[in-house]
């Protein structure tokens, strides 16, 4: 039932956007993320929007996707929003009993769960149209000009594709460790959830020994194999920017442009 | 003196490897003793021997995995002990271990397989080139895209060979391979063994499987860290009561030979696998009359 199991949430598609390269595509949303920061009212949050939306459409990913990505922060979500709802000071607009709508309180309310919501969307779309490998590819290359100051760049990159290989086999190694104690009479799935988490505890043992094991033989296996860290390495896959990646670049450009131009604009006048 | 070391792709000069003891009072664990074993290029070695034998051990010793105490090693004339040779002998002898779980490294096929050639440093063309080809010759190229988990284990333990054929060594060693793998699996990893030893690649093939010993050149016991017997196989399991005393089985189709002599049926020694015991006993059938063919049904 485990085994199926795929990393990430990648969509599968040949589309402009899956294809272009990681680094850019990460640049992109580090500088989408902190524009969604600087946005100071609802239009750079309606222009936000529209790139993302234009983004989405032009991935191919359905938007329920998307939406899906919000589940698990949804709890989030709407603590902030109702949080901010009641608790921000300012002029009332409704009141009942305890609780106060302040129409600073609705706005920021607004405000932050638009900012969330935003923010989401980003990192779902850089997810969903890049697999986890180019992902890893593509952070390492651009953290490798700080490996000079002694950033380990090439080692959080090799460690990271070593996790995903090693998750599912992990997650096929829980499986197997919980069907061996099923048949020995453990019951992983009566009880109250105190009582599930306690009987995981005699899973955890055996897993993470195995892990120690696997690691150790790994270990030995990438040393027979001539590895000594990232110098001197060479690559199979070498990214290349294409044109198309120059055009998303400018597109990027554009819309920091409008959103920065919002908000420095008004101060002026 | 040159030349000899050419022939002798691995030259182990008496050497020892002792395990630092597991606490201060015990006496440190020697794992080889004193050994000494030559094997020429190009030939087909296998090594058996019961656990703890040594037999893994030196399969290391060979990789520079583990420095000898005592003793040197030379793979194609360049010693172990000297750090500036490691990667070289590495490259030279790869290695193959038990485990196909254990041993590939990245979440893609093909990746896994351009690991061994990154880490030398192999210009990205030429990459591409190495691993198709060794990709091509395990059988493995229509599966390149997948992630290893996906693949069985014979699969994976042809992905792991692929990744050291495309380091273009010039001598393979193998650590029980096959031990965790169905009979398929087996099959498919013996056939590359076979197909390596051909293309005049030097195998050392640590196994339990008699049989797979039997395809070797040369085979070799070992038991408590020395050499026990050192023989080619129609001659070592040809003295059934010596391979016994060393603690070893007969392959089956040996086994079956000696039944059939203990019959009455006239084998010859190089009779080692079931291919040839099968051949052998058609041939035989032909010209034996009936009461003799009966009795080998019997048997």
């Amino acid at each position: 039932m485990l085994r199926d199991i795929t990393l990430g949430q990648y969509y599968a598609k040949d589309s402009v956007i899956h294809r272009l390269d990681p680094r850019v595509k990460i640049v992109a949303v580090i500088v989408y993320i902190i524009m969604l920061f600087l946005v100071r009212d609802f239009i750079g949050y309606a222009v936000s929007f529209a790139a993302a939306a234009a983004v989405i459409c032009a991935s191919g990913v359905p938007f329920r996707f998307i939406l899906r990505g919000m589940k698990p922060v949804a709890v989030i979500l709407a603590l902030t929003f109702l949080l901010n709802l009641f608790l921000y000071p300012g002029t009332v607009l409704l009141s009942a009993g305890p609780f106060h709508i302040t129409q600073q309180g609705l706005h920021q309310a607004l405000f932050m769960a638009c900012r969330l919501i935003l923010l989401i969307f980003g990192t779902a779309i850089l997810t969903y149209t890049t697999k986890p490998m180019k992902l890893t590819d593509g952070m390492e290359a651009l953290m490798s000009p700080l490996s000079r100051f002694g950033f380990p760049a090439h080692e959080i990159a090799i460690i990271m594709s070593i996790a995903l290989r090693f998750i599912p086999m992990l997650v096929q190694e829980a499986d197997k460790i919980m069907k061996a104690q099923q048949a020995r009479g453990a019951d992983f799935e009566s009880g109250n959830i105190i009582r599930r988490v306690r009987s995981l505890m005699p899973l955890f043992i055996p897993l993470f020994i195995g892990a120690f094991r696997i690691a150790q033989d790994l270990a030995m296996a990438m040393e027979a194999r001539c590895y000594r860290g990232g110098t001197g390495r060479t690559r199979l896959h070498v990214m290349k920017l294409h044109k198309r990646d120059a055009a998303a670049s400018v597109l990027l450009a554009v819309y920091a442009g409008l959103i920065l131009a919002e908000r420095i604009l008004p101060a002026l006048f | 003196m040159k030349e000899i070391e050419m022939e002798n792709i691995i030259r182990i000069v008496d050497m020892t490897l002792q395990y630092p003891p597991a606490d201060e009072d015990a006496d440190p664990q020697t794992a080889i003793d004193g050994l000494s074993l030559e094997i020429k290029e190009g030939s087909f070695v296998a090594v058996l021997g019961q656990n703890g034998s040594g037999k893994s051990t030196l399969a290391k010793t060979i990789n520079a995995l583990l420095p000898p105490t005592g003793g040197d090693i030379f793979v194609c004339g360049m010693n172990t002990k000297d750090d500036e040779l490691i990667w070289e002998i590495r490259r030279s002898a790869g290695m193959v271990f038990q485990n196909p779980d254990n041993q590939l490294v990245s979440a893609v096929v093909e990746d896994d397989v351009a690991f061994g050639p990154e880490n030398l440093g192999v210009p990205t063309e030429e990459i591409r080139q190495r691993i198709d080809d060794a990709m091509k010759k395990t059988g493995i190229f229509e599966q390149r895209k997948k992630s290893p988990h996906m693949l069985s284990g014979g699969q994976k333990q042809r992905v792991a060979i692929a990744g050291v054929i495309a380091m273009r060594p010039r001598c393979i060693l193998f650590d029980e391979p096959t031990a965790m793998l169905d009979p398929k699996g087996r099959l498919e990893v013996m056939n590359i063994i076979k197909a390596l030893k051909k293309e005049g690649i030097t195998v050392l093939l640590i196994t339990h499987f008699m049989e797979e010993a039997a395809e070797a050149d040369r085979v070799i016991v070992m038991r408590q860290g020395k050499i026990a017997a050192d023989a080619p196989p129609a001659d070592l399991f040809s003295d059934t009561e010596n391979v016994r005393r060393l603690g070893l089985d007969l392959p089956p189709a040996v086994e079956i030979r000696e039944l059939l002599r203990a019959g009455g049926v006239d084998i010859s020694d190089d009779v080692l696998d079931m291919g040839s015991l099968a051949r052998v006993l058609c041939a035989g059938a032909e010209v034996t009359d009936g009461t003799e063919r009966r009795r080998v049904r019997e048997e």
